[in-house]
């Protein structure tokens, strides 16, 4: 016999649930919403031709923030530059030749902590044994904190997509008598191909909104400056400093610089989930 | 390259007294057999009796997993290939391998060819285009993707992309193919093709299969193994393994008695 009331109980039940998880998506998603509208509303009206043209100004005068796009850059490139090669050789060598072995699982670990250490730690790090010892800040450290930031990221994910690959793959190659380095570059990085480009980008993304180990040693400047040598602007810093000062134009070029950052972080993940979903289709 | 003065039944890959390890798992025991050249040579058996094991020894396949090792010859005209001083790499280049599962490479179907003839030859594109369609029509496959060589192998079906994987290693000229169960992911037409295609091989190659369709190791092949756990029970010719067999586990097992 069928009983009813046990059906309508449990269909209360779930339009109960399914409520209450509504509400809970609602509460999440309003807040990124409010962030991003608050961003959007505060920023926009910042944004002008200026704001790329003209270098960081002192208060109360006219300026842009054109030395800190163009720091964050150079930062941003050199340490993906560094840190990209870095983790693909390291996450090709754990995936590939030393797969089976007890050095891989503890470097793994140890990347996993690296992966998940506070920013400002690794910033602090660079202080000590670059900032310290040369006596001043200077972008090369600031970038050089920023492909230690990359790093992990770029290694597990080059790990993963590479582990992904299925062996019957690299038996084929080896059949033929394609030596190892040959299948890697030739058959398993192919595979691989979006996957890894996907870690980078994400990478990239991660690294583009990092303050902390800037602050530490990069600090920043007011003027424009391409000496790898010396402080360098970057807009995370210049936000950090524009947004705590009492003055009404730094604290718009802050609310225009966040915009600018969350915009390149949005894009680039965006871009990343691209290239994934198209790999799933494949 | 086959040697000109190689005759069809000599003699071209020697086991003996072969064991296999996968770590302190003896999963070959005692094995001596012989692969004669331009000869098809079936090997049967219920899962797990260490056929496929046997034909990733003779290319030494298993090199690639650590822990897993061989003890005993194989001799290659006369040459070991278990000894450690073998260069793996020139080994499989003459020693090819189909596998049960086709493994197209992500690349176009031209380039899965060019890319093992690219490995130990230099040659002009005009020549690449040569090797690229003898492979294809040595592997029945050129009629059916002849317009379409620049697009991905993985476009193909799986009988196509397993015509296409035998084509690849076709067209290094091994000496010896090795085909694991190479029909068991394919549908009865596909089966039928590729069976068709490893009498022609036969003709140029001497050739080894390890399949769990008797009737295929009768179509196909002039000798027979029917391995039991790890142990080699009964060889010969084809004809006689199946029809006359002269064990009595030979016997049940083609009958359909057990495995």
């Amino acid at each position: 016999m069928t009983n009813v009331s046990l059906y309508y109980r449990r269909r209360r039940v779930n339009a109960i649930a399914t409520g209450l998880c509504w509400v809970a998506a609602a509460f999440g998603l309003s807040w990124l919403l409010l962030i991003l509208g608050a961003l959007v509303f505060e920023g926009a009206r910042g944004l002008s031709l200026d704001v790329f043209r003209e270098m960081t100004p002192p208060p109360g005068s006219n300026g842009g923030l054109a030395n800190a796009i163009a720091g964050s850059l150079v930062m941003s490139v050199i340490g993906v530059a560094v840190g990209t090669p870095l983790g693909m050789l390291a996450g090709t060598y754990m995936a590939e030749y030393g797969r089976f072995s007890k050095f891989t699982s503890v470097v793994r670990f140890i990347n996993d902590i690296l992966l998940s250490a506070p920013s400002i730690v690794i910033g602090l790090f660079v202080y000590t044994v670059m900032v310290a010892r040369m006596g001043h800040f200077s972008a090369i450290a600031g970038a050089m904190s920023l492909a230690m930031l990359v790093i992990p990221v770029v290694l597990r994910t080059t790990e993963d997509m590479l582990l992904l690959v299925p062996s019957s793959l690299r038996e084929a190659a080896a059949a033929l008598g394609a030596p190892r380095a040959h299948m890697i570059r030739n058959v398993a990085y192919r595979a691989a191909k979006s996957g890894m480009i996907t870690g980078v980008l994400l990478a990239v993304a991660r690294v583009s909104g990092e303050t902390a180990p800037l602050l530490f040693t990069a600090l920043n400047n007011q003027f424009w400056s391409s000496d790898l040598n010396a402080p360098m602007a970057s807009l995370p810093a210049v936000i950090f400093q524009f947004a705590l000062s009492p003055y009404k134009d730094w604290q718009q070029l802050a609310w225009t610089g966040a915009l600018l950052v969350t915009a390149a972080v949005l894009t680039l993940s965006i871009a990343a989930r691209a290239l994934s979903s198209q790999r799933t289709k494949k | 390259m086959n040697a000109p003065t190689a005759i069809a039944g000599d003699a071209k890959v020697s086991i003996r007294d072969l064991e296999f390890f996968y770590g302190a798992t003896r999963a070959l025991k005692n094995i001596s057999l012989t692969l004669r050249t331009n000869k098809v040579t079936a090997f049967i058996g219920p899962s797990g009796c260490g056929k496929s094991t046997l034909l990733r020894v003779l290319n030494r396949m298993y090199d690639l997993y650590p822990g897993q090792r061989a003890v005993g010859e194989v001799l290659l005209d006369g040459e070991n290939v278990l000894d450690p001083d073998v260069d793996v790499n020139l080994l499989r280049a003459r020693v090819g391998m189909v596998f049960q599962k086709p493994t197209p490479f992500p690349m176009s179907i031209y380039e899965n060819i060019a890319f093992g003839v690219r490995l130990y030859e230099k040659m002009s594109k005009s020549a690449m285009d040569v090797r690229v369609e003898e492979a294809l029509r040595g592997a029945a496959l050129w009629e059916e993707v002849k317009d379409k060589l620049h697009t991905s192998g993985l476009g193909l079906s799986g009988g196509q992309q397993q015509r296409l994987c035998i084509a690849r290693s076709v067209a290094v000229q091994p000496e010896v193919i090795l085909f694991d169960e190479p029909c068991s992911a394919l549908d009865p037409i596909s089966t039928a093709k590729v069976e068709e295609l490893i009498e022609e091989l036969a003709e140029r190659y001497t050739i080894a299969i390890v399949t769990h369709n008797m009737q295929q190791a009768v179509r196909v092949s002039d000798y027979t193994a029917f391995m039991y756990l790890g142990e080699l029970i009964e060889f010969g010719e084809t004809d006689q393994v199946f029809t006359t067999p002269r064990e009595k586990k030979t016997q049940d097992y083609i009958t359909g008695r057990f495995g």
